[in-house]
């Protein structure tokens, strides 16, 4: 029987440096084309320090917090089964490039459904003053 | 940034259609660093019993966003987004029809996205619109790739 993982907390990761180069990437890479994402001048005349991460950028932090779950001995993910299920971005305030941040998965949420597995974890985002930044709400389901 | 006093629920504000080939996985898979071999290896995707390699959930989720984006003109004006991923996008091989020099420039890509963003609710008071996305699969019956995607919008 695979242990309830409700309500478990995972340590914080971090600190991620969010970089210029890595915001140009990613926005490229889901072809947000918006000049706060590319261009400093523009992201500076609207009053950013730097660029400007696209909506969906954190997740690539919250993977890797995500990832202490899915290695979790006690979760038994067979991550060759995996699909992701849903996915959610609050965001508290911008995230721009010489961002500290780190990243604390917990388990809001196990589930069996229809022989498949249901996991959810809540990711809260803080920076170096551990100021709220974003939550990131992400389900896996574990296919049976 | 739209003025909310002339949205009305229902209204279209945007409609793109975004092709995907076999080099946007890999470039995504470079940027967000999740390197699941279902999303580049035709044999990972069939040993998986997949139809086929396929798009990152995330991928589609990206890039759907970027419609609203360019409609309020300020990214950090989306303070909420979800989605759920329902169909699954594979994207076929059309490599061969890259000009080398454009891995991008793909004139066959393996797969596309018909997104269309409508005014889902207005709250006039905290200034707040909710836009929902439609992301469906052309190739595929028009399967609903993402479902109940809903971005939320500070104006």
């Amino acid at each position: 029987m695979t242990v309830d993982l409700t309500g478990r907390e995972y340590p914080a990761v971090g600190p991620y440096h969010v970089g210029s180069e890595d915001i140009r990437n990613f926005a490229n890479a889901v072809k947000n084309m918006h000049p706060l994402h590319h261009d400093i001048d523009a992201a500076r005349a609207a009053g950013h320090k730097d660029l400007v991460a696209p909506p969906t950028y954190l997740v690539t932090i919250a993977q890797r917090a995500e990832a202490l779950m899915v290695n979790d001995p006690e979760a038994e993910v067979d991550f060759s089964r995996v699909v992701h299920a849903d996915q959610r971005f609050t965001h508290h305030r911008a995230v721009v490039a010489g961002d500290e941040l780190f990243a604390q998965a917990t388990v809001t949420s196990a589930k069996e459904l229809a022989g498949n597995r249901l996991l959810t974890t809540a990711t809260e985002i803080t920076n170096a003053d551990r100021a709220p930044i974003a939550t990131i709400t992400s389900t896996l389901l574990i296919r049976g | 940034m739209p003025a909310i006093e002339h949205l009305t629920k229902g209204d279209v504000i945007a409609t793109r259609t975004i092709d995907i080939n076999r080099a946007d996985l890999i470039r995504y898979a470079g940027a967000s660093k999740d390197f699941n071999p279902i999303h580049w290896s035709d044999a990972t995707a069939q040993q998986a019993e997949l139809p086929g390699v396929i798009a990152h959930g995330m991928l589609s989720m990206g890039l759907a966003v970027d419609v609203v984006t360019e409609w309020t003109e300020d990214p950090t004006a989306i303070i909420d987004y979800q989605t759920r991923f329902s169909a699954m996008v594979p994207v076929v091989e059309t490599t061969q029809t890259f000009d080398p020099a454009r891995p991008f420039e793909n004139p066959n890509p393996g797969a596309a996205l018909n997104v269309t963003a409508k005014i889902g609710a207005i709250n006039e008071e905290t200034r707040v619109v909710r836009v929902d996305l439609s992301v469906t699969n052309p190739a595929d019956d028009d399967a609903r790739v993402l479902t109940r995607a809903q971005v939320q919008v500070q104006l």
